[in-house]
């Protein structure tokens, strides 16, 4: 991280942190947004592009590391923040990664408020409607509807579970491993994992979506 | 219209944008958030790429006089120190309304309990 965080704040985690760095953008955002020279949504879509851009994208490694690798998988499953260091950076530390395993009889689904210590590093950058309080609630009532609208349809009794991440605890999806992919590296398969497949808004991709 | 076609022209013009064969790469989301913010000033006229490209280097040539490692790491540091200073020269806001409006998202990060959304508030400009 590039953060110094510059104030004497003790690391209790009763408050919110954000670093020299991200206030003074924060700061930039708000005076140029005031001023009308930048318009908050538009920069938004604009870095929703860069999705696949940005940070060291962890998350798709742990997925395909727990797809090739039935001991890791495992570990994953247990003690989800150690397993995920192993690969590497997982976010501040204090706070705990949960993996969830999407099966045929269960998807999981995660929301979040994106208070500032989302884990980016590992999920990478959130998506622009996450924020969105009718996104958390809908969420909760009406999983089946979110999923539809973003073009998964899960068999009517693959059960929903949706997890609501806590100051406390984060959550990761493992997503369904797809058809086909047996015998691929890692890496390869670290290619099939988007972002939305970890927080349970996708699928995994297909070895078709990679063509 | 700020679009990655847009993102891919800022990058033709300011050299050595940290990019992969699709165009901009970012070590972290706040790096994205400045280059977004820069190719919006751009869209808006406040400055060419050549203006931008010589503000930037000005900047770097500054860190490194000071002992920045110039790995490449701070590159996007450079960046938003770059994006300030023109701010300011540019009469858009005077480093005093940048300093307040940080102070005020600092207070707002400190009165926000772990795990919720940081909002900022009237209030916390005091």
């Amino acid at each position: 991280m590039s953060g110094h965080d510059h104030h004497d704040h003790h690391h209790d985690h009763d408050h919110s942190e954000l670093s020299e760095t991200q206030l003074r953008v924060r700061a930039l955002e708000t005076v140029l947004t005031e001023k009308g020279y930048v318009d908050p949504a538009a920069l938004d879509v604009l870095i929703e592009t860069y999705e696949k851009k940005v940070g060291p994208r962890n998350g798709a490694r742990v997925v395909a590391k727990a797809w090739a690798d039935p001991a890791y998988r495992e570990r994953l499953l247990k003690n989800g923040t150690p397993a995920i260091a192993e690969v590497g950076y997982a976010g501040r530390q204090g706070e705990h990664i949960v993996a969830v395993e999407n099966t045929p009889k269960r998807h999981n689904m995660v929301v979040c408020t994106l208070c500032s210590c989302y884990p980016w590093p590992v999920l990478g950058l959130p998506p622009v409607w996450y924020k969105a309080a009718p996104y958390r609630a809908r969420a909760v009532n009406d999983p089946r509807g979110v999923l539809a609208d973003f073009g998964v349809a899960l068999p009517q009794d693959t059960e929903i579970r949706v997890w609501d991440s806590t100051a406390e605890l984060r959550y990761l999806v493992i997503p369904m491993r797809p058809a086909g992919t047996e015998g691929w590296s890692e890496e390869k398969l670290a290619e099939l994992v988007t972002r939305d497949s970890m927080i349970g808004t996708g699928l995994a991709k297909s070895p078709a979506d990679l063509k | 219209m700020i679009d990655q076609a847009a993102a891919r022209r800022a990058a033709q013009e300011v050299p050595s944008i940290p990019r992969d064969a699709d165009g901009p790469v970012f070590r972290e989301p706040w790096e994205a958030q400045a280059f977004a913010m820069t190719l919006a000033l751009h869209e808006r006229g406040l400055f060419t790429w050549p203006e931008w490209a010589a503000a930037l280097s000005r900047e770097i040539k500054r860190a490194q006089a000071a002992g920045d490692p110039d790995t490449g790491e701070t590159y996007y540091a450079h960046w938003l120190a770059a994006l300030e200073q023109l701010v300011q020269e540019k009469g858009v806001a005077s480093a005093e309304t940048l300093h307040r409006t940080k102070h005020a998202w600092e207070h707002a990060c400190d009165r926000t309990p772990h795990g919720e959304p940081i909002e900022l508030k009237p209030d916390d400009f005091h």
